[in-house]
Order: structure tokens, then sequence, then C-alpha cells
């Protein structure tokens, strides 16, 4: 994975009126990083004609109109921009938190996690012991509101996702695959793995701030039983709790 | 006196609709709105008013409809059995709707998804920017039996109208562009897939939809470990199992599962509207032919004013012409006051 570091990042466009710039086409912090900062001076720049930029884990999309901007015009602004510094080695961005968020592992709440351990190697408590220990950050909000993706976790966790789809994994499930951890914000089918069950609510569009994670934001998961998980549904943050990153 | 609309009986899949909510892909939430972008427009040209209004969107099923005032509307999308106080009534034109005159929309006659457009447009309160209904982030819900519709202000007094909505509803060769995730699939995979006939697949909802085939599914070494990327309406994904589904305007904003190609935004409109079983087949083309189609598109949308059209007479269909006349004679007296 390290010498994809010194890979130069690619620009392919998505569709008719998207392009995307990556750093690796695998997981790694630099390029998470890199992503990004990149993405948040896309931000800045409003070029004429972009209409949205966005950061998945390991690259930043840009949707434009390509009736206005071209192609090709879009591409070299990107290039210019991309070669003006070392995105790798950027700050995260600020204002960031650390977020306790009480998770049942395992139990009927989160059947998977048995299987989920033994592709990894583990026993049921070393697994949860794993998943529990683990800082992880949020490298990329992503598939569904306010859904993070977590990572990254130690390296027997890369395990594949499943072929055949869960049919409805709840809202709040954590689900493991390839080193990373998706916290769920709806019902969806999925093919992760569901080793846990939180209470936390990470998409209220009533609320002011309609979308509780932020790309850079980290969490841990602390192990609870049913019943107190059970008491935290009360509360819209399902008991979790923050502190600043300083 | 309100300007409203009352629901009697309703299909299950009747949804408010706009134009989406762009600006949070960011955040995880994809655009959504009305799934045929091209009936948004079709109901405003006929109407002679904004494309940004909320709509009714009908999922092969409509409803029963009850006027709360003098109101004005258009059929669009796919054609469906309509009716007003029991005579019958043209798709794809506009009409006025006296107050208290009930509005009977049955199945879908082909294609998928009808739109039902009222004069100021639907009124409802803006949930992060937009009316319509997100189903899949669980904002708004398919709407349901008594429910009051409000209308906004009307601007407007143009009725028998009607446009020609196209060949859009059978299905067809849907161009597409390649994806950057093309190149992870084997040569003959893709080959295959451009000299496949697929059928749409009755399952699908407003996330997607899936193809569907007799052969073999497509698939990939390594598929399963894909790191997920940015996702856009129009991709097209492989399942697990090879199925290939068509990402529609509720998609999810990133995943995991390899796209084999990215679908046209303006093919999208007769790919949502092929009915189920409809035949579908998909040929690639370059991305700078890619916008000069986007840009006729554009085009086409910007002149739909021009090509309206009154409501023809047609003799062979003197039913009809009867509720065409009590239409139009509506209409062409004061139906604007309020």
């Amino acid at each position: 994975m390290e010498q994809e570091t010194a890979e130069p990042p690619i620009i392919r466009s998505v569709g008719v009126d998207g392009m995307l710039v990556s750093f690796a086409d695998r997981l790694s912090e630099p390029a998470n990083r890199a992503a990004l900062a990149l993405s948040a001076a896309l931000e800045r720049e409003a070029w004429d004609g972009v209409e949205e930029v966005s950061s998945s884990l390991v690259s930043s999309f840009v949707r434009f109109d390509p009736l206005y901007l071209s192609h090709a015009g879009l591409r070299e602004k990107l290039e210019l921009l991309v070669e003006s510094r070392d995105w790798r080695a950027a700050a995260l961005p600020g204002g960031r938190r650390l977020w306790h968020i009480p998770t049942v592992f395992g139990t009927e709440l989160a059947p998977q996690l048995g299987q989920a351990a033994e592709a990894a190697g583990m026993s049921e408590a070393e697994a949860i012991a794993s998943l529990s220990g683990a800082r992880v950050r949020v490298q990329a909000i992503g598939f569904a509101p306010g859904q993070p993706y977590l990572g990254e976790l130690p390296a027997p966790w890369d395990i594949p996702r499943q072929s055949n789809l869960t049919k409805r994994i709840p809202e709040g499930a954590l689900a493991v695959a390839i080193r990373q951890m998706v916290l769920f914000s709806v019902s969806t089918p999925t093919g992760w793995q569901h080793v846990g069950q939180t209470a936390i609510r990470l998409f209220q569009p009533e609320a002011e701030q309609p979308f509780l994670l932020r790309p850079g934001d980290e969490a841990q998961f602390t192990p609870v039983d049913a019943e107190t998980l059970e008491s935290m549904r009360r509360d819209p943050h399902g008991g979790a709790e923050s502190e600043p990153i300083r | 006196m309100s300007r409203a609309l009352t629901i009697g009986r309703i299909g299950p899949g009747v949804t408010l609709q706009d134009e989406g909510r762009a600006g949070y892909l960011g955040f995880g939430l994809s655009r959504g709105g009305a799934a045929d972008r091209l009936a948004l427009a079709e109901g405003a040209a006929l109407l002679g008013q904004g494309r940004d209004l909320a709509v009714l969107e009908m999922a092969g099923m409509g409803g029963d409809f009850t006027a709360g005032a003098d109101l004005r509307i258009a059929l669009t999308g796919a054609p469906m059995q309509a009716t007003l106080d029991g005579a019958a009534l043209a798709w794809n034109a506009s009409h006025a709707m006296p107050k208290g005159a009930v509005l009977s929309i049955g199945g879908a006659r082909m294609g998928s998804y009808g739109y039902l457009h009222v004069g100021g447009g639907f009124d409802a309160p803006k949930r992060l920017g937009a009316r319509g209904a997100h189903l899949a982030a669980g904002l708004g819900a398919p709407l349901e039996q008594g429910a009051r519709l409000d209308t906004g202000a009307e601007t407007g007094d143009q009725t028998g109208l009607t446009l020609d909505p196209g060949e859009r509803f059978g299905g067809g060769t849907i161009r597409m562009v390649e994806s950057f995730q093309t190149a992870l699939f084997p040569q003959d995979q893709v080959e295959r897939f451009t000299a496949t006939e697929f059928r749409r697949g009755a399952r699908g909802n407003r996330m997607g939809v899936p193809l569907e085939q007799e052969g073999a599914g497509f698939t990939l070494e390594g598929g399963r470990n894909v790191l997920s990327d940015v996702v856009v309406p129009g991709d097209i994904q492989m399942t697990g199992d090879g199925t290939p589904y068509v990402l529609l305007a509720e998609c999810q904003t990133t995943g995991g599962y390899p796209r084999i190609g990215t679908v046209l935004p303006c093919d999208m409109p007769r790919l949502v509207q092929a009915g189920p079983g409809a035949p579908l087949r998909f040929a690639f083309v370059t991305l700078d032919e890619a916008v000069e189609l986007e840009r006729e598109a554009a085009r086409h949308v910007e002149t739909m004013g021009k090509r309206l059209s009154p409501l023809l007479r047609d003799p062979q269909r003197m039913g009809d012409l009867l509720s065409y006349d009590l239409i139009s004679g509506v209409s062409a007296g004061d139906t604007h006051k309020h």
C-alpha cells in the first residue's frame, strides 16, 4: 500500500457531468487526508460551472455543467490545483470531535459478529476487544444521509463484503468489511456484516444540524448490554457523547 | 376557500416530487426528485409556469382527487386512464378542473411514472430545500387517502393544450458513457453487456431498477473488494450475483459495487419510463457525443413551449370529444378567479 502514496492522483470523468480526482485505488491514511483537503479547497475555489463538490474515501468529486464548462477546461483547472501542493501532507479538517458511541456487540441485535470474527480469524471475545479498542476516523460520509465510513481497522479485518445481501440492516447498525466499519443511518439492504448495534441517529432532518458526524471526526465504540442500549434510545444521540480533538 | 386537492382512493406509490435537493452529496444525501425530469418540464410548459414547482408522481397507479377550487391541471409522463367527473381526459395535456370536480386516474397504459401538475404547483413545507419526498432517506412518505394538498398561487390561465411526449414509454436502446470503473470488467463481459437485450425488472423503485436477462450474470474477479467511491444516477452497477441495476434519482451517493457504464441524463427519462418487461439495450457513446446529445436535450426542453398545440378534436373519438368540449368550454370562460 505504501508505494501508492508516490503515484500522482488520477483524474477521470464520472458520467457526463462529473469529474473525480483519486489519490489511490486502495484506502490509505494519506490518500484519505488528501481527498478531504482537496475537496475543501475545491469548495473554496467555487469555479464557475462547478455545481457541487463532495469527498469520498480517497477521491474528490466535482459535479459540473458540461454545457457551460468543458471537460478539457475543468481537467486543466483540476490538474493545476492538484499539482499546486502535496495534498497527502495536508492537515485534517478543523473542529474535529471524538465520539464515544455505546454499542451492543453480537447477540440477536447484531447477529453476524460470529461469522465476521471467524473470517477475521478471531474468537468473538477477541473480535469485540479489537473492534471496541480501535479508534477510527470518519473517512467519508456517503451511501446514505449522514452515514460514515470509518477506518482503518487492524489488518485481520480485511474481509470481503458478502455476495448475498442482508435484506434489511437496521438504523444504527455497525457493520464491517475491508478494514472499515459503516454505521448505518437508514435501514437498507447491505453486503456488510452486522457486528454491533447502536442507538445513534445520524440523520435528523428537522434538527438544526441534520447530519451528526463530519468527515475527520473520530469514533470509538464502547461495549454495553442490550438493556443499557434500550435506555439510551430516548436520547437523540443514542447515548453517544463527543469531545473536541485538539 | 382553500385552493386544495383532496385525495380519495390512492395508489401505493404516489409522492410529491420536484427537482430534488442538490448540494448534499457530501453528506450522503442524493439529489432525489422526479424520476422522469422531462415530465416536470412538460407539465411546466403545458401550464406556462416554472419547472421548479412540486408535482405528484404516480408510480404505475394514480388515485381520485377532488378540487377545492377552480384549478388548472396537466397530466404527463406514463399515460394513465383519466376521467374528470366521469368524462375521459386526454393525457399529455392541460385541462381546467372546476371546483368540486373529481379527477380519477387509474393504471398506467404503458410506462412507469405518471405525473399530475396543478397551476401554482403543490405547496408543502420545504425540508432541506425541497418539497419532494426522498423515500430512501426517510424524507416524506407516499401520500395517503384523505390527505389535502394545498396549491400555490396561480400565475396563468392557459388550458386545453397538448404536447407530444415522444417515444419514451416502451424501452429501446439507451446510450451510456464509460464509467471510471468500466475498465475493471473484462472486455468480453463489456461486449456481452452491450450485445444483450435486457428487460426492465418488475422490482424497481426510485433508487434503482434491475435489468433481467436469461444468460449468466456479469461478474468480475475481486468485485467484492472494490473500494467504495462516488455513485451517480444513471450508473449501472453489478450486484454480487451479477444482476445489473441502473441507479435512479434516490440512489446511494457512494457504493462499492462496480459500475460498467453510466446512462446519459438525457436518456434517463426513457430508461425510467420503460415499463416492467420492456426491452432495453445499452450502447456506449463517447464523452464528446454525450455532451452534444445533452446540449440537444437542453434545447429541446428550452423550446418546449413552442411545440404546444391545442387539443385536437378527433372525429373517431366522439365520446372523448364531448369531454374535451366541456373542458375547453370551461377554460375558454373565466377560470382565473380567486
